[in-house]
């Protein structure tokens, strides 16, 4: 059994409501850390926990935390980012649905130490029922005393609120959502200057993910090092993993990193294998935006190494033969799934989500979902293959913040390994329209093998 | 000597300069000129936190700086990037940037109607411009095009939305130039349009100079709509006394009648002091304006294809020094 630190506790009666929740040792990190720990202390412990940003980027946690601007007198802000809505990711609101004071106490210690006294959690629009459990959590800490002025007599003031958007992908960028949560619209802001020296109004602010400011209530309560012994490498810790598509046990599943991938797909603890005994014919494993892996390069990465859920192990070999553990959003394909159609219905959303603000992205994202919907219903040729990986091109690294490339990524990945699906599309029109099939790639893994 | 601030040297396609700490890398080579400096759609000098959006003034920066001489990875929007010490930077003498502009003038035509030949911009539009320098000579997009309904925005304006770039120039104008803030961007992606929160008027004293910084023909005069072509116009440097602006403006004239007055713009096509909407809309008598004499164009374009007056030639300062 894997060592759970975020989920542990996740299936008791009522753990949702502050009572069970105390009762089981929560809010404990708080005590600690107001009653004996200094705001440095706690940056200290979750620098040595090696713990990195949960949100997709993956940067250590305890650097952002350290670059945050202090100039005298000015207001420094914590927000909470749970706009949670990369396609395949959906683990934040099931820690906020299940266990709501645990981001809650997240929020207080990370708040203390970075001398944050109001603090923001900033959630989509369409998880309003989770608004609602996480407006009652907090009333219920702040009539216990773990909100509001001098908690716990320490000194240290933190009013929280929940802030809703208004269902819009692009405000979970973090410079998008500090526009959104001042009353602007959501367009992100040309960086520098950084959140960190100039955020919220003007203010230094960090931004976090719902899972990264959670697990700082493990860091706190163990230690940073306790933290740092699982995983591998620069990978520490948990991760929650939404996994989904085409296996017997879809759900959020806590992972220590380091598992291999062989492992959270086939074993009965995680995913379970695929369904109804298919084969498995390609994975998505960190939400939309990262290169999908043809099936030989998913258990095995190209160097014939043993694939592991870790940062750097799902990037072995780049954007050529690897991809990314981005927000953990785990996507299987059987061999029934059709990557053209899925390529297109991943453009198709970032077309939808485009701020609009800079060209390449606001118009090149239509175009991309244009021709692919064109060659998925077997309309296309085959120079609209070149067309899109020129396009793709002509978008990635080009564009203000990173859904541009988040656009990209997808479409080139899934050329790169199934050009040959795309060409049947060209190929045989009419299969194209009736039939959801195609073929893979097998060109890289040769390449290696030669 | 000593207490002059530490200038910072940048080299742009070869050519070095000295320049204040600060200066974005467009303009420390607008301060170089000639055809080294990048295209600038939405960047607008005196328009805070207009830049970064259209992507044509994309370069390379080949070494970061003396202290840090790692080159960049991704192409830097040079409105918005500014320079370090040692700083050295490709814009025409780089392949990559080359692409990418003609990528990005190509993602700026794909949804534009380039309906050039009734539109009033024509000949002082900048997308044409940069089209012709930066652009292919075929479309690679073979869908139905964006429309839009054209609206009239007050009294004055008209919006032709189908040919806007969003270059947000307009919006910054209204914020920053009026007191009322009536004019946004609705919606998003390629959906985005500029609006006036259901076609408010816009009837503020300055607003009229949304037409001059748009670069496009998406905010024309209606005062001056369909009157001539450009080109048939003579432009004028004229001024007036007036106690909302400076009165400094451009008349264009045809034969001897104000077809439409807009403000003075320099090379890049930038208005440096803007106009109140009464010197534009409503001083079209010639004796309302002291007429100073021909306005020189300097901008390279259709426009000075045509009977304007040219500056004169660099070349032969240039050759006297030698
Ligand atoms: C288009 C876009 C959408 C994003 N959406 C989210 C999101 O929903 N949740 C999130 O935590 N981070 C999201 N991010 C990443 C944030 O910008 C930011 O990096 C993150 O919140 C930082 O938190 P972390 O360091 O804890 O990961 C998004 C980034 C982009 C470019
Ligand atoms: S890349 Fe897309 S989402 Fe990001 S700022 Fe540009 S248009 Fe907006
Ligand atoms: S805006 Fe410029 S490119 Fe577009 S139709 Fe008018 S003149 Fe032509
Ligand atoms: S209307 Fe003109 S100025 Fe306004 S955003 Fe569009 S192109 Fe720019
Ligand atoms: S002028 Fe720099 S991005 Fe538009």
């Amino acid at each position: 059994m894997t060592k759970k630190l975020l989920l542990e506790n996740v299936h008791i009666e009522g753990i949702n409501s502050y009572d069970v929740y105390r009762k089981n040792g929560g809010y404990s990190a708080v005590e600690k850390a107001l009653k004996k720990m200094s705001p440095d202390d706690i940056v200290e412990e979750v620098k040595k926990s090696g713990l990195r940003g949960r949100g997709g980027a993956g940067f250590p946690t305890g650097m952002k935390w350290s670059f945050l601007a202090k100039p005298e007198g000015v207001p420094r802000h914590l927000l909470c980012n749970a706009d949670e809505s990369e396609p395949g990711t959906f683990k934040d609101r099931y820690l906020m649905e299940k266990i709501p004071h645990l981001l809650i106490e997240g929020m207080i210690l990370s708040s203390f130490a970075l001398g944050a006294n109001q603090s923001y959690i900033y959630i989509r629009g369409e998880y309003m029922f989770v608004l609602r459990i996480l407006e009652k959590a907090i009333a219920e800490a702040y009539a216990n005393g773990w909100l509001g002025k001098n908690i716990l007599g320490s000194g240290f003031d933190l009013d929280l609120s929940v802030t809703p958007g208004a269902g819009a992908y692009i405000c979970g960028e973090e410079t998008a959502l500090i526009e959104s949560l001042e009353g602007n619209r959501g367009n992100p802001r040309m960086k520098p200057p950084f959140p960190a020296v100039q955020g919220l109004w003007q203010r230094p602010t960090v931004v976090n993910n719902v899972e990264t400011i959670a697990a700082v209530v493990p860091i706190v309560n163990n230690g940073g090092d306790e933290y740092a012994k699982i995983g591998i490498g620069r990978s520490t810790g948990t991760k929650l993993i939404s996994a989904s598509g085409n296996i017997n046990n879809p759900g959020v599943y806590e992972i220590e990193l380091g598992l291999s991938v062989e492992e959270f797909i086939y074993s009965e603890e995680y995913c379970g294998g695929i369904k109804n005994g298919k084969k498995i014919k390609a994975c998505v494993p960190g939400g939309s935006s990262v290169p999908i892996l043809p099936h030989f390069l998913i258990t095995k990465t190209a160097e014939s190494n043993d694939r592991l859920m870790t940062y750097e192990s799902l990037a072995e070999g780049g954007f050529a033969t690897g991809s990314m553990l981005g927000s953990g959003g785990f996507i299987v394909y059987d061999e029934d799934q059709c990557i053209v159609r899925n390529t297109w219905n991943f453009s198709r959303f970032y077309h939808h989500e485009s701020c609009g603000q800079c060209s390449p992205c606001r118009e090149g994202t239509g175009w991309m979902e244009k021709v692919l919907h064109r060659l998925e219903n077997g309309r296309g040729t085959m120079e609209d293959i070149d067309l899109l990986w020129d396009i793709q091109g002509n978008i990635e690294g080009n564009t203000i913040c990173p859904l541009g490339d988040a656009a990209a990524w997808p479409v080139a990945a899934a050329i790169r390994h199934f050009r040959e699906e795309f060409e049947w599309h060209v190929t045989n029109p009419n299969e194209a329209t009736k039939r959801n099939y195609g073929l893979i790639s097998e060109k890289v893994f040769e390449k290696v093998n030669a | 000597m000593s207490e002059e601030i530490q200038k910072f040297k940048v080299t742009i396609d070869g050519k070095t300069i000295e320049v204040e700490p600060g200066t974005t890398i467009l303009n420390a080579a607008r301060q170089i000129g000639g055809d080294i400096v990048p295209p600038a759609m939405c960047y607008y000098s005196s328009l805070k936190g207009s830049g970064g959006k259209c992507r044509t003034c994309l370069v390379e920066v080949s070494k970061g700086s003396e202290k840090d001489p790692r080159p960049m990875p991704k192409l830097m929007a040079s409105c918005s990037t500014t320079v370090m010490d040692g700083m050295e930077i490709k814009n025409k003498s780089s392949e990559r940037v080359v692409k990418a502009r003609g990528g990005v003038v190509e993602f700026l035509l794909m949804n534009h109607p380039l309906d050039c030949p009734i539109c009033d911009q024509a000949g002082e539009c900048h997308l044409q411009d940069l089209a012709y320098e930066h652009g292919h000579s075929k479309t690679r997009y073979e869908f139905n095009r964006r429309e839009f309904d054209k609206i009239d925005i007050g009294e004055y304006i008209k919006l032709h939305m189908t040919r806007c770039i969003l270059c947000y120039r307009c919006v910054y104008t209204a914020n920053q130039l009026t007191e009322k803030r009536e004019h946004g961007v609705l919606k998003r992606g390629d959906a985005a349009e500029i609006g006036t929160f259901i076609e408010n008027s816009l009837d503020n004293e300055f607003i009229g100079n949304v037409i001059d910084v748009c670069p496009v023909g998406a905010l024309t005069d209606k005062t001056f709509r369909f009157k001539s072509r450009v080109w048939y116009t003579k432009p004028m440097d004229a001024s007036c006394n007036c106690d909302k602006c400076s009165g400094k403006a451009v008349v264009w004239m045809i034969g001897d009648e104000i077809a439409r007055v807009t403000a003075r713009k320099d090379e890049y096509g930038e208005v440096k002091e803007f106009i109140c909407n009464d010197c534009r809309f409503n001083k079209k008598d010639t004796n309302q304006w002291n007429i100073e004499g021909p306005r020189k164009i300097k901008r390279h374009s259709v426009i000075s294809a045509n009977h304007y007056e040219k500056e004169t030639p660099k070349h032969t300062t240039l050759l006297n020094k030698a």
